[in-house]
């Protein structure tokens, strides 16, 4: 048994020694950055599913490579260095905190294109792309407020940075739309990717009488409490409604392959330069998953919503906005906050019931 | 006929030289098997991994910035050890090295101060790491508190103290409220050695340490101590060794040390104060220290070996497109047949005829 064994091991080396590595030649070399698990089913895999869509439409004529589960401290430089000196010349990094570490690679090789998710800084050989997930974390709100039977939503956050902050006041302004007593309650978890904390969050916040769950971390578990517990909730990033069939209301879906393949498409035809790309409804950055396990009324309400933020007739942050202690937030962008008070929002809306961490 | 493990009656000393090296043939051939199944050319696999790292200026730049934190933070561990001590809490004290020389970045940050500002900053970072590693230590001494518990609850301490500093006091006013102090001024970085490249003054540092630990251990009355608390406490006592006086020594030296590779690492590579500055620098260390069998020089090998598995690890990510689990089940197979093959040090295999029992009762 043993000698067989040991037979099949030496075949398979011999045939793997054959077979070799194959070598693109001339294709543009397209590299990604992932800060989670490709299979994280949340923000990581919904960056690879655009690198997927990338390849199947452009795969002729480049070759994508990834890094996954890169840490954002000092290995994240690395990663990408190596990326550049591993030939890539369009390398895109899917998280904020590698906004530091991407700009300095982008100074030592200005020949190299870089693209960063969700950060603010930019350079003449460095864009950034985000989306505007507030106007879905809107229609979240008011769906909320309707489905709710006791009036008191639970909100799981991850880091209070601003995207956060501005999803919960959205959250929030919507829901008040809606029910101007909606009550929620928040824990932050301090992760992007933790299922273990981000399911105990979801029990605590039911607990303690929430009978809707929201969540901005990327893991399914938050679904999965909620569809045990017989109570509703949003899916987040991707599709999670095979993990609560009876309790996802709807999804946030990141779709990042229009993108992904617009950017490429430009460095194929030399037309890329640096841009700051925050796409909403109307550019499909993101979608909206089906509006299931809800009332015709609540998903014709939801759809009309969309419609109006898609079109651009409704703005989430419409002026006025009161602020949490009652006082008039300043209107910098006309009849709606201007987009650089969102990008950087620090503050809550009237009724959200929670201290802002370090503030 | 029967295989059994029998205890030597000493150590022996061929098998503690040549145990790494069968550790790593060992790896070498399970991996082989591994990256055939995988349809992976094994030489080719295993050179990228080991071979091309070591063939170009910026991937050694890259194994010496990466080795830097892990040699420090594991001589001063090794210290701890080998006098029974056990500090498991280097990840906390790295953390608010950190923090405490960070605190002189920020508060210096757009005024005139001079060149006074970086050597300032490693003082506070290592007076930091020693202070915070003493509050376990005197706790042992004192209460009888096991310092393996409560050092590392404290790692969870520094690490919250660090994300209210940079998420409230410290945050950059021009950072959109993102969880990050400003870029540090250039008095306060630490300098890199060559010009495009990541390699710092840390990782001389950090050689000098290593030299330091040494000749401490081989040459002076206090490293025979540490070794002598640690493996006969009888005979210490006797010797009038004050072990509680050891414990605290080696806790101070091995926070000191951990909290200067933490500030190092903060002015040096990353540049700035943010969450998530250690990827687990504190615990990887601790496997740093006994891979290299708690030796200053086998530490520093350890350390560069380790670092050497990362950077491969990457390359290979990249270049033959194996998964990243792949680099993890690698690290765990090398560590996994370290330990197996040490404990041929003290046992061996022996031949025995089965039922001894009955033998023995027919004489």
């Amino acid at each position: 048994m043993m000698k067989r064994l040991l037979g099949a091991a030496a075949a398979l080396v011999l045939a793997g020694s054959v077979a070799g590595v194959a070598h693109a030649a001339d294709k543009l070399k397209v590299g990604f950055i992932y800060l989670g698990p490709i299979g994280d089913l949340g923000w990581t895999y919904q960056h690879e599913l655009g690198r997927q869509a990338l390849v199947k439409e452009l795969g002729d004529k480049i070759e994508t490579t990834y890094l996954e589960n890169v840490p954002e401290g000092p290995d994240s430089e690395r990663a990408i260095e190596q990326l550049v000196r591993a030939g890539n010349k369009l390398i895109f990094t899917t998280s904020f905190g590698y906004m530091d570490p991407t700009l300095k690679v982008a100074k030592k090789y200005p020949n190299v294109h870089f693209e960063h998710s969700t950060g603010y800084k930019r350079d003449k050989n460095m864009s950034t792309y985000s989306g505007r997930w507030y106007q879905g974390r809107y229609i979240q709100g008011q769906i909320a407020a309707k489905m709710s039977k006791v009036g008191v939503l639970g909100y799981i956050g991850s880091f209070p940075i601003p995207e956060v902050v501005s999803g919960i006041n959205a959250t929030m302004l919507g829901a008040q739309s809606v029910n101007p007593n909606i009550k929620v309650k928040i824990i932050w978890v301090n992760t992007w990717f933790d299922p273990g904390k981000e399911a105990d969050a979801a029990k605590a916040l039911l607990d303690q009488g929430a009978d809707i769950i929201m969540q901005h971390t990327d893991s399914p578990a938050a679904m999965q409490v909620a569809a045990e517990r017989g109570k509703l909730a949003f899916g987040q990033d991707s599709e999670m409604i095979k993990f609560g069939p009876k309790a996802q209301l709807t999804s946030i879906l990141d779709t990042w392959g229009p993108y992904y393949i617009a950017r490429v498409k430009a460095e194929l035809d030399g037309t890329w330069k640096s841009e700051d790309t925050w796409g909403g409804l109307d550019s499909k950055m993101f979608e909206m998953a089906p509006y299931t396990n809800m009332p015709d009324d609540v998903k014709k309400m939801a759809e009309e919503t969309q419609a109006a933020i898609t079109s651009g007739k409704l703005h989430p942050f419409k002026c006025p906005v009161i602020g949490q202690d009652g006082k008039e937030v300043e209107c910098k962008g006309g009849d709606h906050l201007a987009d650089g008070q969102i990008l950087g929002m620090n503050f809550y809306v009237k009724g959200v019931d929670d201290k802002l961490p370090g503030k | 006929m029967q295989l059994v493990l029998e205890k030597r009656a000493e150590r022996s000393r061929t098998i503690a030289l040549v145990s790494p090296l069968i550790a790593i043939g060992l790896t070498l051939v399970t991996m082989s098997v591994l990256f055939a199944v995988l349809g992976k050319n094994p030489i080719t696999a295993l050179g990228v991994y080991f071979i091309a790292p070591l063939t170009d200026g910026y991937s050694l730049q890259e194994i010496a910035v990466k080795a830097t934190p892990l040699v420090m933070i594991a001589i001063g561990l090794s210290l701890c050890y080998l006098a029974n001590a056990w500090n498991i809490g280097a990840e906390g004290q790295f953390l608010i090295g950190a923090v405490a020389g960070s605190w002189i970045a920020v508060k210096t940050q757009g005024t005139e101060a001079g060149h006074w500002v970086l050597p300032a900053m490693l003082v506070a970072g290592a007076a930091a790491g020693a202070l915070y590693a003493l509050i376990p230590a005197l706790c042992r001494v004192k209460f009888g508190a096991s310092e393996i518990l409560t050092s590392l609850m404290l790692v969870y301490v520094a690490d919250l103290l660090l994300d209210y500093l940079v998420r409230g006091p410290w945050r950059d006013p021009a950072g959109f409220n993102f969880p990050t102090t400003a870029e540090f001024d250039p008095v306060a970085t630490v300098p890199v050695l060559i010009e495009g490249g990541r390699l710092h003054l840390g990782s001389i540092i950090a050689l000098v340490v290593v030299a330091a630990a040494f000749v401490l251990l081989d040459r002076t009355i206090k490293g025979f101590e540490i070794r002598v608390v640690g493996v006969a406490p009888r005979a210490a006592r006797f010797g009038g060794f004050n072990a509680n006086q050891l414990i605290l020594l080696t806790f101070a030296v091995s926070g000191a040390l951990a909290g200067l590779a933490g500030i190092i690492e903060v002015a040096g590579p990353i540049g700035h104060l943010q969450p998530g500055i250690s990827p687990g620098y504190g615990f990887t260390a601790i496997i740093v220290a006994f891979l290299g069998r708690l030796n200053p020089v086998g530490i520093l090998i350890a350390g560069l070996f380790l670092a050497l598995t990362f950077i491969g690890g990457e390359q290979a990510q990249i270049t033959m497109k194996i998964p990243l689990d792949v680099t993890k089940v690698f690290q765990g197979i090398l560590l996994f047949y370290v330990l197996a093959c040490d404990s041929l040090i003290l046992y061996r295999f022996k031949l025995v005829s089965a039922a001894p029992q009955v033998q023995r009762a027919a004489r």
